[in-house]
């Protein structure tokens, strides 16, 4: 009885409804899809009681529109997440449970499954919290944007942009090499001829400001905008923000170039005698010193993905190097001519390099495979690439910038271009900020590339507008999340992957890494007996009596040694001799 | 079947009534004689008294005589009336006849041992198993707080609160005097009557489970002791030998079965049949080497049947130990690492591979017919604008009015010309490079040291003049940035003669060679500036090319990094081991060689390691060293339940630090296994803690107990009366 009625009602219902033609509302769309995402479950679960379910629903449905009696949650459930969210904190691939596994298996797989999945989801939620976007620079019909010039594009913007262009007429002390702190607040600018000078560049507050007297090579932040590290004619001196000399690091001599890896807390420095040499400044101890044999190293750029320095060298090769192997990792022939110059992007997928050959490069050195190249006629002498991917490149006095190198779509024309006086001798992105740093002959320039910085940042990591307290609670923070420079490798995943190697390879890696066999056994020694049983004689009998052994083993090990050599497995097969010297060599083990 | 009893107790009753007549017979026969005296003594005779008086307490039971006293009493003495009575129904009468028929006398109990063993091993089963659910789900929990049931940290209802509370100060003691005083109940009862009833129900319940759990004790017990029975009463070997026959047929159908349905189990089968297997070689069962196999032996000569039996014991022996051929995974095993081997940068897009570029390519031939240039370009600037077009054309008018010009002067210095050379160069490289690379296996790199030299030295007098442009002013500038242009374009043509001249090489050659212009470059595509580099001073170009000078003095690049590679991939292959030792079995002596024969044996060749990673990479070298650095923080063994590492790994994939994950995710993930309240004694558990909240579950056991015990009668249908109770 119950069950009739209704149903006549909701049909006249609706027909109502559309005559009616309600104003749509926005959320109208996605009830649709959730209802009918959840009809299949009804179905699977209550054949039978689904029309009679349905009813109700729509029963109350209907007394909600009339009268409003009971509040209805329009959008029940979970909020929708869209898949292009989840995909980009997708990690790794999903692990199905083979067929006949074990009850404990299925249940470890289950649980971390689920706790992957409940993290991707949570973080594709938490996506929300970055609701800023990149800008760009567009310009009118028939007007290519490399033809606006910066002064208009000031103009253009708001005074706090605006303010962004500026330039730092220093003619005096050379080309300058400049560094932005992490955060994107301070500038660090050195000139050739040794004038140092930090400077808050936003509120152009000139924190410091000296000359070493003694010619710069580089400079860098170390890991906040308290101390600073310059390169000198000899010897690497390391500065607080005042101006103050904390450190002459006379290991590290004649540095030409150096790079900061963050969460290391290492300062890897390329000196001209060809030494690559990692300062760990937490402790400041050197970690590493590892001769190239490769020359005079002045080209230089960190992977930031996997912590690994690319080397630029005179025989157009890159190499690749951690502090972990005293050979390169890798080494790539790039350039017919020497190159001059190397950026790496953020995501460590890409690396774009300029030679002496004046071609301008991109590979894709997950592969060691080059994507493009491009002739610039005049040659690029230093590289940038800004946070969001955007390339700069300076060729003789001008800066030209590209949008969308990285990738396979080949180099067109530039995105912006800016002529300075003077040779240029450094260029950085401001992280977080759409300006691009240039440092020449003639002071420094600060250069206005829309959509050059990533406009959202993570507070807890790198924070421009972090205060004093915050960047000191940040710094225990960062301290105790420091990385190990052991795992710095070519694949920085590799810890999460199980070794494989064999029990002998791990064997002989760590008699190399602690200078001894922790495993071998003690070489015999007579127990001293009385009753003039322990004369040296006796004691030379007695060492007789076992000497054989040794010798087996010793034989044992150069015979297994060789079958080895002949093969991996085989020495199980062979006859009982064999398989005897191999027990003795297992005790001996 | 209560038939059945009676019978029983009947017969039962006949022996002990006529034991203990025989013993008692003594006093009776007193008693009667003094019955008769008093009788007598009182003249008139008594009538003798043979039917039972039941008020009298002295009076025996042993008085009641039967009829036929010293007869068995049988079912139908009984139950004769049942036959004639038309309401009983004619199934029971049935059953009844069944009954009187069989002559079976009930089997004896099992020993007491056997009893208490059966009744030990299912009392311990059942006490474990009761507790092993909730072992299990404390093992599979995430999280355990103890103590364990805890009192919710929630609100609490006043009653319970006061309950606990007592008065102590003398304002409170006169308040309660006051209020006892008039009778006035104090606080709510904790529990309203209707819990109250509602928790004498629960103690049912758990008095309901208990019932069941005995009864299905005692169902098993029994079902168990007439199984052992049956088997243990069976002598007949044949009867043995039918029942392995039939088990293994059953078997090897079930097998079959499970090898389509279920390859896993099929597998558990396999092995064990492999143990089995191994327990066969290892015993020395079936092998004929027992007494009976010894006395059969002798037998043997004469008797065929001895004979026949020892066959069939080896013959039995043969089957056993035959090895079973497994499927092996080896295939699997090998493509999945084949898999892991491979280099991420399969993934990678190397789509827009145009392999050419004008100082690693290599024009095989020498000079490219005019007319294909041309056509090249022709297809290339149709789809170019009309007004590029021009400015080729006339570039290319420029062009050869300086060829034109510059015939006769005998600096090379034109850019053209210069740029052909270099093609020449390459190609003549490439060429060496290739022999150099089919050679190297043969013989010593000298050779092809010295054919690198020479490559190397006109490579150098390449880019050496073309280090050496000069550029006049600004519009030969403009010449020489067209300049790119028609020379990217006319590149494209060259894979198709390098195409043709692979095809002409010999096929073995090509295996090993890769072709460097195909990898290592791609084509330079000129970039419009938007300014044109100013000019340059003389004095600046001069330091420039000093520079470029400095660079190249001396090294031929590609040659060198050709050499380093391979140095380092002949450092990757294993030596060949000699183990020849001259004078062994001939001559030995200064300049005398071991002959052909004992190399070939003693020389050892070792497999090749797996190929390198940069294999197919020609400007790549990769080091193919581990780094043990890393190895000493990672996981060297796979942890429990994981069954290969890809299932390890993918369950460790996600990150759980703050960094990559939201703060209730990084909470959630690494939430502590056990959670004590500091303070709180956690007590063992005990059965009420877990049994109260699934009495529903027990219900339900209760229900699966009550068929099965069913089921058991069906199969016995004896045991009635142990399971009286239940019905």
């Amino acid at each position: 009885m119950a069950a009739v009625t209704p149903e006549v009602l909701t049909s006249t219902h609706v027909e109502k409804m559309k005559k009616k033609k309600l104003p749509k509302r926005y959320w109208e769309e996605t009830e649709k899809t959730d209802q009918s995402q959840r009809r299949p479950e009804e179905e699977q679960g209550k054949a039978g009681q689904n029309q009679n379910k349905s009813t109700v629903k729509e029963k109350s449905l209907k007394r909600k529109n009339g009268e409003s009696l009971e509040k209805k949650d329009p959008f029940p459930g979970e909020a929708p997440i869209p898949q292009k969210q989840l995909q980009k904190f997708q990690r790794g691939k999903k692990c199905k449970v083979p067929a006949g596994a074990r009850e404990r298996l299925k249940e470890a797989i289950a649980i971390s499954e689920a706790m992957s999945e409940h993290a991707q989801k949570q973080a594709a939620r938490y996506d929300l919290l970055l609701p800023e976007d990149a800008g760009f620079l567009e310009g009118d019909e028939d007007e290519d944007t490399n033809t606006i010039s910066q002064a208009d594009i000031a103009d253009a913007v708001d005074i706090t942009s605006g303010s962004k262009y500026f330039n730092l007429h220093l003619s005096q002390f050379g080309p300058y090499r400049l560094d932005y702190s992490r955060t994107g607040r301070n500038l660090l600018v050195g000139g050739k001829k040794g004038h140092v000078a930090c400077i808050d560049w936003q509120t152009k507050d000139l924190k410091c400001e000296m000359n070493v007297m003694e010619t710069v090579n580089d400079v860098k932040w170390l890991h906040t905008e308290a101390m600073f590290a310059v390169a000198q004619k000899r010897w690497l001196y390391i500065y607080d923000s005042k101006g103050v000399e904390l450190h002459c690091v006379k290991k590290f001599n004649d540095v030409l170039r150096m790079q900061f890896l963050p969460y290391h807390f290492l300062l890897a420095t390329a000196s001209a005698t060809g030494f690559l040499q990692y300062l760990d400044v937490s402790i400041g101890k050197e970690v590493a010193a590892i001769c190239t044999k490769m020359g005079r190293l002045d080209v230089m750029a960190q992977n930031p993905h996997n912590a690994v320095i690319h080397l630029g060298h005179p025989n157009g090769t890159v190499s690749l190097w951690s502090p972990n192997q005293k050979e390169s990792l890798v080494k790539m022939l790039c350039h017919r001519g020497a190159v001059r110059s190397l950026a790496v992007d953020k995501t460590g997928t890409y690396m774009v390099t300029s030679g002496l050959d004046r071609k301008l490069k991109v590979y894709d050195i997950r592969a060691f495979k080059p994507l493009h190249s491009c002739f610039l006629p005049a040659g690029a002498s230093c590289l940038s690439l800004s946070q969001r991917g955007l390339l700069s490149a300076a060729t003789g006095e001008i800066v030209q910038v590209y949008q969308n190198v990285l990738g396979s779509n080949p180099v067109s024309k530039p995105y912006m271009a800016h002529r300075l006086r003077g040779q240029i001798w450094g260029l950085a992105y401001c992280p977080f900020e759409d300006v691009l740093g240039i440092g020449h002959g003639e002071g420094f320039t600060s250069m206005i590339v829309p959509g050059a910085g990533e406009p959202n940042f993570d507070a807890l990591d790198t924070n421009p507008y972090r205060s004093h307290k915050q960047r000191q609670e940040w710094e225990v923070k960062a301290l105790l999340e420091k990385v190990q420079p052991e795992l710095i490798g070519l694949d920085p995943g590799q810890l999460s992957k199980v070794d494989q190697a064999s029990f002998e390879q791990r064997h002989k890696e760590q008699i190399e890494a602690l200078g001894f066999d922790p495993l071998a056994k003690d070489k015999f020694k007579p127990r001293t007996k009385k009753k003039g049983r322990s004369s040296a004689g006796a004691i030379e009998k007695r060492k007789r009596k076992v000497a054989h052994e040794d010798q087996r083993v010793f034989l044992s090990l150069s015979l297994l040694s060789l079958f080895a050599i002949i093969s991996h497995c085989s020495y199980y097969r062979h006859d009982d001799a064999s398989h005897r010297r191999c027990n003795i060599f297992k005790q001996s083990d | 079947t209560t038939a059945d009893f009676a019978v029983k107790t009947h017969i039962w009753t006949d022996d002990w009534q006529v034991h203990h007549l025989i013993e008692g017979s003594d006093d009776e026969r007193k008693h009667k004689k003094l019955l008769e005296a008093i009788g007598s003594m009182g003249g008139r005779k008594r009538k003798k008294q043979n039917e039972r008086s039941e008020a009298s307490v002295q009076v025996s039971e042993y008085f009641v005589n039967a009829e036929g006293t010293g007869d068995k009493v049988n079912l139908s003495d009984l139950l004769g009336t049942v036959e004639k009575t038309s309401g009983a129904s004619n199934k029971t009468k049935k059953q009844l006849r069944n009954l009187q028929s069989s002559k079976e006398t009930l089997e004896l109990p099992l020993n007491k041992q056997q009893t208490e063993k059966v009744s030990a091993e299912f009392s311990v089963q059942l006490l474990v198993s009761c507790w092993k659910n909730i072992i299990l789900q404390n093992q599979k929990a995430e999280q355990m707080v103890f103590p364990l049931n805890q009192e919710s940290s929630g609100p609490k209802r006043v009653e319970q609160v006061v309950a606990g509370w007592k008065v102590q100060t003398p304002l409170e003691q006169e308040i309660f005097r006051l209020l006892h005083g008039s009778r006035q109940p104090v606080n709510d009862p904790v529990l309203t009557p209707v819990e109250e009833q509602s928790l004498k129900a629960m103690s049912l319940e758990e008095a309901k489970i208990r019932r069941a759990e005995l009864q299905k004790a005692r169902a098993l017990q029994s079902y168990y002791e007439a199984k052992a029975k049956r088997e243990k009463k069976i002598k007949s070997k044949k009867y043995h030998k039918v029942q392995n026959k039939a088990k293994r047929k059953d078997f090897l159908k079930q097998f079959d079965e499970m090898v389509k349905t279920n390859p896993e189990g099929a597998l558990e089968e396999l092995k064990k049949m492999e143990l089995s297997r191994m327990e066969e070689r290892m015993s020395l069962k079936h092998q004929n080497s027992g007494k009976w196999a010894k006395s059969k032996a002798i037998m043997a000569k004469y008797d065929d049947s001895a004979r026949k039996a020892m066959q069939e014991q080896l013959q039995m022996n043969k089957d056993l130990t035959q090895k079973m051929v497994v499927p092996s995974d080896d295939e699997h095993e090998s493509i999945e690492e084949g898999l892991e081997t491979v280099p991420d940068f399969v993934n990678d897009p190397e789509t827009v591979i145009d392999p050419v570029n004008p100082w690693m390519r290599g024009q095989l031939t020498h000079e490219e017919p005019e007319v294909s240039c041309v056509t090249a370009e022709e297809v290339q600037t149709a789809e170019e604008e009309n007004e590029e077009e021009e400015i080729i054309g006339e570039f290319e008018r420029k062009r050869k009015l300086r060829q034109v010009v510059e015939e006769d002067v005998v600096e090379v210095s034109d850019k053209e010309e210069e740029d052909e050379d270099e093609e020449e160069d390459v190609s003549e490289f490439n060429t060496l490079f290739r022999l150099m690379r089919s050679e190297k296996t043969r013989e010593g790199s000298n050779q092809t040291r010295g054919g690198l030299n020479t490559a190397g030295e006109e490579d150098e007098e390449g880019l050496l003049s073309e280090g050496q442009i000069r550029v006049r002013s600004i519009e030969d500038l403009e010449v020489l940035d067209e300049v790119v242009e028609p020379r990217a374009i006319e590149e494209p043509s060259a894979p198709q003669t390098a195409a043709a001249e692979a095809t002409s090489e010999p096929p073995h050659k090509k295996k090993r060679e890769i072709n460097l212009k195909e990898v290592l470059t791609k084509e330079a595509k000129a970039v419009r500036l938007p300014f044109l580099p100013t000019v340059v001073d003389e004095e600046e170009r001069d330091e420039q090319i000093s520079i470029i000078k400095e660079a190249f003095a001396g090294d031929d690049v590609i040659s060198d990094f050709i050499k380093d590679k391979s140095r380092q991939e002949a450092a990757g292959r294993p030596a060949v081991v000699d183990l020849t030792l001259p004078g062994w079995g001939e001559w030995g002596g200064v300049g005398l060689k071991p002959p052909r024969w004992k190399r070939k044996r003693f020389r050892i060749k070792t497999a090749p390691p797996p190929p390198r990673q940069d294999q197919k990479l020609p400007d790549v070298i990769i080091s193919e060293k581990r780094t043990a650095s890393v190895a000493s923080h990672q996981v060297s063994q796979l942890p429990f339940p994981f069954q290969n590492t890809a299932q390890f790994e993918s369950s460790i994939r996600t990150p759980i630090g703050s960094t990559w994950n939201t703060q209730t995710v990084v909470k959630n993930m690494t939430k502590p296994k056990v959670v004590t309240k500091l303070g709180a004694i956690i007590e063992p558990m005990v059965k009420e803690d877990f049994i109260k909240s699934k009495t529903t579950a027990l219900w339900l056991l209760e229900i699966g107990h009550k068929k099965f015990v069913f089921s058991v009668l069906g199969i016995v249908g004896l045991h009635v009366n142990s399971c009286a109770f239940c019905l």
